[in-house]
């Protein structure tokens, strides 16, 4: 018996991780153009491409960059609680250093002040890092330290005040556009893109995924797991702050007790629903921006489905299961053997040989060092 | 050589842990300064904490009011959102045998024992902003706070005199909150539960109001009108509707509830349309409540709190009035 090219590339596509993250995805935009015809068009106003999904793509900016650090977090086998009060306190430093500025309106001044938010959240995964690589610390409890103090750090910064500013250039971050497309996504699409190439066109990714399998083993192979770790979490703190910014952006608002509250959990939600597992020692870029495009859709649908908000966690958890037990090794190898007398070849745990989705994840991730 | 090194930075990391620790939780718990002084009212008040702005400008109004010039010696202390701060406030308070004890209670139940011990000793109990579930009899003497289900009320009253056939789009506060609740109560019963075309929560923030109203113009696109339920979702819908293309305060009409500095600049700009107050410096208004407490005069049970609300004709001395 052989299998026909068609056959192998359906089977490909059928073992392909991110085959049923992407059918929820499709299911759901689907469901949201039916119930309200319209949904999935776009069209230009104002110079600048206008509809739902481009709202999607823009509001899943945030959490796509929450999860790209905590995706690379992850794969050390770590975890990174505080990027939530990161984003507060990176937003807070940056509007109270424009609030004190004569100059808000202008460029230079907006760029120092993204420069010393971000720059303040670079602080906050340096200490992360510190905690877990240098001190040993379990990332659960080292990163919670920053998760219950940064909000009233960053309370402390404004003043318990909701800090607001107004300044056209800051804004612009995060509702203006770039070539017809929300700047958001334009910086989210680059974030995404550099982290690709730094993680997967270097041995870096690896050394992470390694570092997760087993941290101990790499040291001996000559990876420099500390100092890798640090700068996992390092980077981390770093999206995270531009996550704050951009979240922050459009109403130029630091309301400390609020920007970024359980968003940590959104962010690990995303890169979850990306195929990544907890456990560390494997990641998934590409998954990651599936699983944010996902958790917006959700929160959009409820409202177009005209559901009372009161459904919306319960809506999250329906969709966020299907998929979870969708991609379940058991339940795919289980699958795979109710089917095996038709299909000879395409063993379940190589699904990634074929009809790779994205240059970002690279076959080389496949061979780890263990 | 390592372990020594790392068992030494993990004592510093403990170190530096606890100082952050205390650094957070140092605010509030002010000491008591008790005076012997007969002239002057001894007053405990236990505020619940400083979660939002309303919050902070209620308790700046109550400090600002109750000052040894106008004959208090206050004793405040912040709860920080915990009932045991709140309880071993109270009995702090007995045990200094204040003259009056004011308190915003964090949670409704689980006062019995404290408020019986207060009565006991004598002392009255004035409660600000919220209110107690407790099986004592006469817990507390009056009352004085905001009443929401009246702002929602006053909202909705503003709508179905003016815009009778509006389809509105209500933009809920945080669910399950008493702002939230209340507001949405009084709202329905003045312009009736079919006026009311769709709502989804904004949890008080700006940028989930703003991802609801993007949502709802697409969901319910014959919707002219959106109630918040305060005003930094109302904010936020003003972003949404200027980015579809439209003008907030005319193609979509705003109502919103606190009046804020930035909501009724908004309103100024004629973005928003109508805002009722929520109005947290009421310091005044307890402080002469508790004098006539004192002298043993008669107080209604409840004082609400005066609530005013505002149109687009308000002027520029209102704006700069506001302080918060």
């Amino acid at each position: 018996m052989t299998t026909s090219p068609v056959q192998r590339i359906v089977g490909a596509v059928w073992h392909h991780r991110l085959f049923w993250p992407v059918v929820a995805l499709i299911v759901l935009l689907l469901a949201c153009q039916i119930n309200s015809p319209g949904f999935l068009s776009i069209d230009v106003r104002n110079g600048a491409l206008f509809g739902q999904p481009i709202d999607i793509l823009r509001t899943a900016a945030t959490p796509l960059l929450l999860a790209l650090g905590m995706a690379l977090v992850i794969a050390t086998a770590g975890i990174d609680l505080s990027v939530g009060a990161v984003m507060a306190i990176s937003l807070a430093v940056s509007l109270t250093y424009l609030q004190g500025s004569a100059s808000a309106g202008e460029v230079p001044t907006v760029m120092a002040a993204v420069a010393l938010g971000i720059g303040v959240a670079l602080l906050c995964g340096m200490f992360n890092g510190f905690l877990v690589s240098v001190l040993g610390i379990q990332p659960f409890i080292a990163t919670m330290i920053l998760m219950v103090a940064g909000r009233g750090i960053a309370m402390l910064i404004t003043q318990a005040q909701i800090t607001t500013v107004t300044s056209a250039p800051f804004k612009f971050i995060g509702s203006g556009s770039v070539f017809g497309l929300p700047t958001p996504v334009v910086i989210a699409a680059v974030v995404f893109v550099i982290v690709a190439v730094i993680v997967r066109r270097t041995a870096l990714g690896m050394m992470l995924e390694s570092i997760g399998i087993n941290r101990e083993a790499s040291r001996l192979a000559g990876v420099n797991s500390r100092g890798i770790t640090w700068f996992a979490y390092a980077l981390a703190g770093v999206l995270a702050g531009l996550a704050g910014i951009v979240y922050g952006a459009p109403t130029m608002a630091a309301d400390a007790n609020n920007i970024g509250l359980m968003k940590e959990m959104d962010a690990i939600m995303c890169v979850v629903l990306g195929g990544t597992l907890l456990s560390g020692g494997k990641f998934y870029l590409s998954g990651t921006v599936i699983g944010a495009l996902i958790l917006t859709t959700i929160e959009r649908a409820v409202i177009i489905f005209h559901l009372p908000s009161q459904i919306t966690p319960l809506f999250k958890a329906i969709v966020i299961i299907a998929v979870c037990i969708a991609q379940s090794p058991e339940l795919r190898t289980w699958l795979h053997k109710a089917g095996g007398r038709m299909r000879t070849k395409t063993p379940p745990s190589a699904p990634s040989t074929t009809a790779s989705t994205s240059s970002a994840d690279d076959p080389r991730k496949e061979v780890a060092v263990s | 050589m390592f372990r020594t090194f790392s068992k030494r930075a993990g004592l510093l990391a403990a170190a530096t842990v606890s100082a952050l620790a205390l650094a957070s939780c140092s605010q509030g718990a002010s000491g008591d300064g008790g005076s012997g002084d007969s002239d002057t009212i001894r007053v405990g008040f236990s505020q619940l904490g400083a979660e939002s702005g309303w919050r902070t400008a209620n308790t700046e109004s109550v400090k600002a009011s109750l000052t040894e010039d106008a004959g208090f010696d206050l004793t405040f202390v912040d709860a920080q959102q915990k009932q045991e701060n709140q309880i071993k406030a109270l009995r702090d308070f007995i045990d200094q045998d204040v003259d009056v004890i004011a308190f915003s209670p964090v949670i409704e139940t689980g006062w019995d024992e404290v408020l019986q011990d207060i009565k006991d000793s004598g002392i009255p109990v004035v409660l600000v902003d919220r209110t107690v579930t407790t099986t004592v009899e006469d817990p507390y003497v009056t009352w004085i706070g905001a009443d929401f289900r009246l702002e929602g009320e006053m909202a909705g009253e503003w709508v179905a005199e003016n815009h009778p056939d509006a389809k509105i789009f209500q933009l809920q506060g945080t669910l399950g909150s008493g702002a939230q609740v209340d507001r949405e109560e009084g709202f329905e019963a003045a312009v009736g539960a079919d006026a009311i075309i769709g709502e989804a929560t904004g949890n008080f923030t700006r940028a989930e109001g703003k991802v609801a109203v993007e949502a709802a113009l697409q969901a319910y696109p014959d919707m002219d009108m959106i109630f918040a339920h305060n005003d930094d979702m109302g904010l936020g819908a003003v972003e949404a509707i200027e980015a579809a293309g439209l003008t907030p305060g005319e193609d979509i009409k705003i109502v919103t509830v606190d009046a804020v500095r930035d909501g009724l600049q908004a309103l100024k700009d004629g973005k928003f349309n109508y805002v009722v107050e929520c109005n947290p410096v009421f310091g005044d208004q307890l402080a002469e409540l508790i004098k006539q407490v004192v002298a043993e005069e008669d107080v209604p049970l409840e004082t609400v709190v005066v609530d005013k609300t505002f149109d687009q004709s308000i002027t520029q001395e209102e704006l700069d009035a506001r302080l918060y």
